[in-house]
């Protein structure tokens, strides 16, 4: 028997640009934050966007955003992402509400199947995924799935973090995944040791969000996360990168 | 309709099989569809015959259904899935995707929603007949 799914994932993505995995080996890092910050920013400069919520067991996008409990995608020859703040949103929240999701690998990695293959993302410049913390099965499913997927990792000042995150870097390399960079998020002071130590992995280092109060305040209000550091910062990274065309290739 | 991306995966896994095996015509394609994820035959059958192209013009779609037994990873009970017993908005979420059913289902005997799905998930392609080339 032939589980026949995995044939049309290609196809389901052969109009999507750039697919982006916002991840981090540790959770806790603000991924969530600058998965959705990165979609909206990038939306609100005229990019078609996607956002696809990853996180199976714990995800938190769809409160970030502030969606409405009502919010669905529509039946057209598969799955049509709703459009909400200007993004194709995705998110297993659809099925599940309020309800927990206790599911192990194989489940996760079913469900991400499932998703891949039945979800019409149409025509997008960039897919942003938030991720999963860790290395565990839904990367290595999507880095098996999706083949020309790209990485922006997150980390934090702390040691534990960054620690946690190099593991994950040198996975990614050893499968030469492309990394686009590294943000530090939560930054307090002006130490510049992980800076430091992303240059000697020979990766980019995009940039350092400072710790903001005011990003709590601004969960479910996309305009009010904009404005926080993280939407800021965010921001200024992908203006210092813009290329001649002045889209973003930092991504 | 959800089937028309399930008949276009069947039929593009389908043609794959039938490139690798040499078939110049598909007379038979038999695709065996689990209970828990409710796929409407007769909706998967009408969009396999309106995608189907070149070699597998000629195709009949044979569906199976398949029973879904679920098995409880904390107490080993084994039971069959039934949708009967699911509200309207739990039975359309897992259509979409057969593992949400770890939201709404649970052992019962133990109550644990940590279940294996031991058979009748979702779609499978289980065989292709047809005409070899020369």
């Amino acid at each position: 028997m032939i589980d026949p799914r995995t044939s049309v994932i290609t196809e389901r993505l052969a109009h999507v640009g750039r697919i982006v995995a916002v991840s981090s080996g540790k959770g806790g890092v603000g991924k969530s934050m600058v998965a959705t910050a990165l979609a909206l920013s990038l939306a609100r400069e005229g990019c078609q966007v996607g956002l696809f919520d990853l996180d199976f067991t714990g995800p938190s996008t769809h409160i970030i955003l502030g969606t409405p409990s009502n919010l669905q995608p529509k039946e057209k020859k598969g799955i049509v992402p709703p459009n909400f703040e200007g993004l194709s949103y995705m998110s297993l929240v659809y099925y599940v509400g309020d309800n927990p999701a206790p599911l192990r690998g194989a489940d996760i990695t079913n469900a991400l199947i499932e998703l891949l293959s039945v979800t019409q993302w149409g025509t997008l410049d960039f897919l942003v995924i938030d991720m999963p913390p860790g290395i565990g099965d839904a990367v290595l499913d999507l880095i098996r799935l999706v083949r020309r997927i790209e990485f922006l990792i997150v980390t934090t000042p702390s040691l534990l973090a960054f620690e946690v995150v190099k593991k994950q870097v040198s996975l990614l390399c050893e499968l030469q995944m492309p990394i686009v960079g590294v943000v530090e998020n939560m930054k307090m002071d002006k130490a510049n040791d992980v800076q430091l130590a992303v240059h000697k992995l020979g990766l980019r280092y995009l940039g350092a969000i400072p710790y903001d109060a005011a990003v709590e305040a601004a969960i479910g209000n996309p305009q009010k996360l904009l404005e926080t550091a993280i939407g800021q910062t965010l921001g200024q990274i992908k203006k210092a990168s813009a290329n001649q065309r002045g889209k973003p290739h930092f991504l | 309709m959800h089937e028309w991306a399930l008949a276009e995966a069947v039929l593009k896994s389908a043609e794959q099989v039938a490139e690798k095996e040499n078939l110049r015509e598909v007379t038979e394609v038999t695709i065996k569809v689990g209970e828990l994820q409710q796929i409407e035959a007769p909706i998967l059958r009408f969009a396999l015959n309106q995608l189907k192209l070149g070699s597998f013009k000629k195709a009949k779609f044979r569906i199976l259904k398949a029973k879904s037994t679920l098995k409880c990873r904390v107490c080993g009970t084994i039971w069959e899935f039934s949708f009967r017993k699911l509200d309207k908005a739990a039975a359309e979420a897992i259509h979409f995707v057969p593992e949400v059913a770890h939201s709404y289902i649970k052992c019962p005997k133990c109550c644990s929603p940590d279940f294996e799905i031991v058979s009748g998930r979702g779609v499978w392609l289980e065989n292709i007949q047809g005409v070899k080339s020369e």
